[in-house]
């Protein structure tokens, strides 16, 4: 059991010695039962956790249903105006109470009993109610939410499901924030889920996904077919892609631990299009002047040196432990959770500028289906990748540690070099090896 | 122009479908990449939203001839890992239907599963084909050809590294 594990082993989970710019992760981390246990007693049941987004319930009594860090749940925006994340259980004998993908509904009925539930959650029909006794509190029975918190950040919707949990989510994204605005501001509005979602399972576990989600590193051996392609379809420069596989690394994207487990790889101007002002000949001459237009106006509401961040730089956000924002030739919101420790399921989905015009939303959905996703010329890789180095953990009695010390001791970091991956890690270990649980916010008042 | 279309029988579409399907089985995508017309699209629709349109959908593959063109010339070289080695597939046609002949044009719909086997793991696909034939030069070619899956979820076959 997870509680009776030796503190020297879980010490030696990961090793981070700084002097030595030596770097090691213990591969039982991604295949033990017992490490799982407590991945969910010490991380998904104390940190937020990303769940939805505000866009996907714009009147009141929309509703979408889907399983969070492992809970069915139900997101709804009640006739308040307000939206709750709701435990998708009915309070009486524990159905589902709902079991729609999404839609909208004045109440949520149980179809056990017809117990029924407005969209605020309140229970507010009970058949036969006159056969309970006078201590029977119908208030008390209303669907419940987490119960650390739901906290929407600029329509991110994130709940908590740790009783005592006293870190607001804004102390816990901590300098993820900026990097969530950059995300935000494409929008002189707000930001809204296109439609259509990416659901898959990885036959992995999810620590593998969160490290190849941010790594650098791989992208021109893994993904050499992703850019031949780009190439050939005449949307990046071949002098870009030499460049980007041998050239001085430091160039452009320098990585950032960003607080609290959170990192990026960097954001630059990267080679390809980006549907949110970055024009590229691949978009057709004839979409140019929108193109120019679009960058203007992003110019004018954001100043010239914003603009030039929300709308020409690409980077990948990471937010301890199982969001991945890929801001790069589309916005991709992606989730992970782990069903065993060799089994993770994903979410996937697109992000885009409300007023969006319907020629750069088809940009933006082309350039997603090109590289992202389970058929696109980059993902499968990616999924492969993943899915045999777990196989090759069959090993993990012999081969003990894998390695993530690449730049440990260089001044000058690229993407390519590790520290994103690392700061995940030493969030991790920091969770995990403390013998009582510690705060999720590193250093709280900070 | 007489309706050619109208002229197809059923027999004729199934050995049309059954021998695309045999290419794509024999990996013969060049081949398979021919029984296509010059401005084509090869569509698999998200699970979630199963009659989108993919410039208003995230679909899982939104591919036009260009595409489609690199997406085979990609599976036949050595650069797709997750196809190598490859996969042996193996997929199984029925209730092939005519729906709408009209000028040289039918739009045909069939039922599928495609297993695909890789690596001792076995995945299974299954939905239906919406084909877009036209009739050309005394043959049949695929204008537009959708896979529909019935699958809430890619899960768990996590991929579709093959041509569905």
């Amino acid at each position: 059991m997870a509680d009776t594990m030796d503190s020297r082993r879980l010490s030696e989970l990961v090793i981070d010695d700084r002097e030595r710019g030596l770097f090691r992760v213990h591969r039982s981390v991604f295949t033990d039962p017992d490490i799982l246990a407590r991945e969910r007693e010490r991380i998904f049941d104390r940190c937020w956790i990303y769940a939805g987004h505000e866009s996907e319930v714009r009147k009141p009594g929309d509703f979408v249903t889907r399983r969070v860090a492992g809970r069915p749940v139900i997101i709804t925006r009640g006739r308040d105006g307000k939206v709750r994340v709701l435990l998708n259980t009915c309070t009486h004998r524990g159905a589902m109470v709902c079991r729609e993908p999404a839609g909208n509904a004045r109440v949520h009925q149980c179809f056990y009993h017809g117990w029924s539930f407005t969209p605020e959650g309140k229970l507010s029909g009970i058949p036969g109610r006159a056969a309970y006794s006078e201590a029977f509190d119908q208030r008390e029975l209303g669907l419940r939410e987490p119960p650390g918190g739901t906290s929407v950040y600029r329509d991110f919707i994130f709940v908590n499901f740790y009783p005592a949990n006293d870190v607001p989510l804004e102390d816990y994204l901590w300098n993820a924030k900026d990097y969530l605005d950059l995300v935000a501001d494409q929008s002189a509005g707000r930001m809204e889920i296109v439609s259509g979602t990416q659901s898959y399972t990885v036959r992995a576990n999810y620590k593998l996904l969160v490290e190849n989600s941010i790594d650098g590193y791989h992208a021109m051996t893994t993904h050499k077919r992703y850019f031949d392609w780009l190439v050939d379809a005449n949307a990046m420069d071949r002098m870009e892609t030499e460049f980007l596989r041998d050239a001085d690394e430091s160039r452009r994207f320098s990585p950032r631990a960003l607080g609290n487990g959170h990192s990026v790889p960097g954001r630059a101007v990267a080679s390809w299009g980006r549907p949110m002002a970055h024009w590229i000949p691949y978009f057709g001459k004839e979409r140019e002047s929108h193109f120019k237009e679009m960058y203007r106006n992003a110019v004018e509401r954001l100043g010239q040196e914003r603009a030039h961040q929300v709308c020409m730089c690409s980077g990948n956000l990471q937010i301890f432990p199982n969001l991945l924002i890929n801001d790069i030739m589309s916005t991709n919101i992606r989730t992970y959770y782990p069903v065993e420790p060799g089994c993770v399921e994903v979410s996937s989905w697109c992000l885009g500028p409300e007023e969006e015009e319907p020629e750069e939303r088809a940009l933006r959905l082309d350039n997603f289906v090109s590289f992202l996703g389970p058929g696109g010329f980059a993902s499968p890789d990616d999924i492969e990748v993943v899915e045999v180095c777990q196989r090759g953990y069959e090993t993990v009695g012999e081969v003990n540690y894998s390695d993530v010390s690449r730049g440990m001791k260089r001044s000058s970091l690229s993407e390519r070099d590790e520290l994103q991956i690392r700061a995940f890690w030493r969030q991790w270990s920091r969770l995990m090896n403390a013998e009582e649980p510690v705060s999720i916010h590193d250093r709280p008042g900070l | 122009m007489t309706s050619a279309a109208k002229q197809i029988t059923r027999q004729q579409v199934e050995d049309f479908l059954f021998h695309e399907a045999a290419l794509l089985d024999e990996w013969r995508l060049s081949e398979w990449l021919d029984l296509f017309t010059k401005t084509c699209g090869y569509y698999v629709p998200p699970t979630d939203v199963p009659e989108g349109d993919h410039h208003t959908s995230l679909f899982l593959i939104a591919d036009d001839r260009e595409r489609l063109e690199s997406r085979v010339g990609q599976l036949m070289g050595r650069f797709v890992h997750a196809e190598h080695p490859r996969s042996r597939t193996r997929r199984l046609i029925s209730n092939v239907r005519i729906r709408e002949p009209s000028g040289d044009t039918l739009r045909v719909t069939s039922n599928f599963i495609v297993y695909r086997i890789r690596l001792e793991v076995t995945d299974a696909y299954v939905g239906r084909y919406e084909h877009t034939l036209v009739h050309r030069d005394g043959g049949l070619k695929i204008r537009e050809r959708r896979a529909i899956l019935d699958l809430d979820a890619l899960r768990p076959q996590g991929k579709i590294s093959i041509l569905l």
